[in-house]
């Protein structure tokens, strides 16, 4: 009997702790490659609606950190409760979370040998079930929100770096999603096109969508963002709101990222 | 000097300008390709020589010269000394064609290939009406035609399947009396047909993550690839029944479709393999992250790419396998080449060789041709969204 009491409790603990608007919780995560850890002890409450820019120098572990939210990477140890679920090996638990999250990558991988309308309507049609025209009609819907639908009929390789960028978006915001990652979506942008894939995101932000966003762009994560996460050698270094992230930074090395970052 | 050069434009409005002349067109081909240079002048004339030597001889002999009608070999020489005699190919073509296949049954080969070019249609091109039918079709294709030319043996073909003789009208044909071009095609279209998907499966499975899967695949791969298809063809025809329960026995026929179908299979794992390879670690990922489970993603995001990059190596792989088929000749099948031999045995038409080889090379170079240009031609279509 003490023993059913002691789970019970824990159980309603995380779920109180947890609250409605908890989307993402992530507890005591860390990941290795190998003998190499990557993550350490990664500990991450986001609410709903709110906005998350984790910054960072290469090889901190951010990407890694936001792509075992959706089960890119795995974890090895803690906890991920995304919407309520946790991420096991299940693979019904993950088909589950991967539908609520949508995700945007550096390199856009959008799929080259589909139009721009198909690799849109492709998940709804095949994940969600919904019928073609419906997701066409949605598509369209979310091209006008990213303002391309003209490229509609298109293939991915016939638009510029920030066109295929935005549709990626798109097709993401296609499925609906909870929550939505961004992987150094514009890192791979010229920077005459950084700004059309920043304005669509912050867009996005004004919606009230939940956004983690791995970036360099301190510009975007002063307007938009929440918190601001730093991150080096896998260690959450500080997380703050922005005002303070950037003008009163505690810990040196994130004096020393933001100089650098800053500094041209 | 021109106007254009004298005249200067404001930036941003300098007119697009044909090129100078001699910079385009028929002569400027000529020059840089044919007499660029002494050496390059050189080869033109020798290659025009060498043609003018080949091609009228080449052409009186087997045109103008030529004798399509005689009845032995004598009297074709008595018609014309040098010209080919066709009127040989022309006695023996439906022997070529069609085996020993009886005679009054042979309109069923001649109605299974007019099916197979009507079930080819809709796997080849799409944009055709009414495709989902016709695909259909298309996959029930080899039963029609296994029914078409066994009739009611098509039952012994298939040792586990009881279904009654009396239901399929048609009479029986033995596999044995299959022949000539028929035999190579059905073989050829059976190894093709079957042997893609089976490749695919495989080369999917090399990759798996599932130790057991792959291994089982990796063993079959590199066995059936490590051995040659005679020797796999002298398994079908006298070993395979060792390992079969006592009692049942495959038809020769059949045990060779399996054998090729294997043995192609195993090549068009490694080059689709190779194809699926090349495909960014991204594009999984993009799948993956939208929730598409493992078969949808390979069949509608990782297969059609990889599938459109090994296409000329499937079509390599096709056009061997066309050609290997000559080689049930040594397990005791008649095929095109088997039937040609042996009617140069004949007396009445004796020497006659040039005439038979020539026919059956041109069957396979207008075959494989054809699939060579095919695949060229699907390439192209399936490039136009790349391009930008």
């Amino acid at each position: 009997m003490g023993e059913m009491n002691v789970a019970e409790e824990i159980k309603t603990s995380i779920q109180s702790a947890a609250g409605d608007d908890e989307v993402i919780q992530i507890v005591d995560m860390h990941k290795w490659y190998g003998d190499f850890h990557v993550l350490k002890n990664i500990n991450l409450n986001v609410k709903r609606g709110e906005r998350i820019v984790i910054c960072g120098p290469s090889g901190s572990g951010k990407s890694t950190m936001i792509r075992c939210i959706n089960r890119l990477e795995e974890h090895q140890r803690g906890q991920i409760i995304v919407d309520g679920i946790e991420l096991t090996n299940d693979l019904k638990q993950i088909d589950a979370i991967r539908r609520e999250v949508g995700m945007v990558f550096q390199h856009f991988n959008l799929f080259p040998h589909l139009t721009v309308l198909e690799n849109c309507t492709l998940g709804p049609i095949w994940v969600r079930q919904t019928p073609k025209r419906e997701a066409e009609e949605a598509a369209m819907k979310y091209l006008e929100r990213v303002k391309i639908p003209e490229q509609a009929k298109k293939y991915p390789g016939q638009l510029s770096g920030g066109q295929q960028q935005r549709v990626a978006i798109a097709r993401s915001l296609c499925m609906n999603p909870k929550i939505m990652l961004f992987d150094e979506p514009t890192s791979a942008l010229d920077p005459e096109m950084i700004k059309e894939v920043l304005d669509v995101m912050v867009g996005l932000a004004e919606t009230g969508m939940t956004m983690l966003c791995v970036t360099h762009e301190m510009g975007f994560a002063k307007t938009v963002a929440d918190r601001v996460m730093f991150m080096d050698e896998g260690e959450v270094i500080e997380e703050n709101t922005p005002d303070i992230f950037f003008d009163n930074p505690r810990h040196e090395r994130t004096k020393l990222f933001l100089s650098q970052i800053l500094g041209h | 000097m021109s106007d254009v050069a004298m005249h200067s434009y404001a930036p941003g409005t300098h007119p697009s300008l044909p090129p100078p002349i001699g910079q385009a067109g028929v002569l400027l081909w000529l020059r840089a390709n044919l007499f660029s240079s002494w050496v390059n002048t050189l080869m033109t004339l020798i290659g025009i020589f060498l043609l003018y030597k080949i091609l009228p001889p080449l052409f009186d002999w087997s045109v103008l010269e030529a004798v399509t009608n005689a009845g032995s070999r004598a009297e074709c020489r008595e018609i014309s000394a040098h010209g080919a005699c066709w009127a040989f190919i022309g006695d023996r073509i439906s022997l070529m064609v069609y085996g020993f296949y009886p005679v009054e049954q042979r309109w069923r080969v001649d109605l299974s290939f007019v099916l197979l070019g009507l079930a080819l249609v809709p796997v080849l091109f799409d944009k055709i009406p009414h495709s989902k039918p016709a695909l259909l079709y298309s996959c029930c294709y080899p039963l029609i035609a296994g029914w078409l030319l066994l009739g009611d043996k098509f039952v012994n073909i298939l040792p586990y399947v009881d279904i009654g003789k009396n239901y399929l009208i048609l009479s029986g044909v033995q596999t044995s009396e299959f022949g000539g071009m028929m035999l190579n095609t059905v073989v050829g279209v059976t190894g093709i047909a079957f042997s893609l998907p089976l490749g695919i499966l495989l080369a999917l499975g090399r990759r798996s993550h599932l130790p057991i899967v792959r291994a089982v695949c990796v063993c079959f791969i590199e066995f059936i690839r490590g051995v040659p298809l005679i020797t796999l063809l002298f398994v079908a025809s006298t070993m395979l029944n060792y390992f079969l329960p006592p009692g049942k026995t495959f038809d020769l026929l059949l045990r060779v479709l399996i054998m090729v179908t294997l043995f192609s299979a195993a090549y068009i794992a490694e080059v689709v393999r190779g194809g699926l390879q090349a495909i960014p670690n991204g594009q999984y990922e993009a799948a993956n992250s939208m929730g598409l489970k493992y078969w949808q993603s390979m069949r509608l995001i990782v297969l059609p790419q990889a599938l459109k990059i090994s296409i000329p190596g499937i079509v390599n792989t096709f056009i061997g396998l066309f050609k290997d088929t000559t080689l049930v000749i040594i397990i005791g099948l008649l095929d095109v080449l088997g039937v040609g031999r042996s009617s140069l045995a004949d007396a009445k038409w004796n020497g006659l060789s040039t005439e038979v080889y020539v026919s059956i090379a041109m069957f396979f170079f207008i075959c494989c041709f054809s699939m060579s240009r095919y695949s060229i031609w699907l390439e192209g279509k399936l490039d136009k969204g790349y391009k930008r």
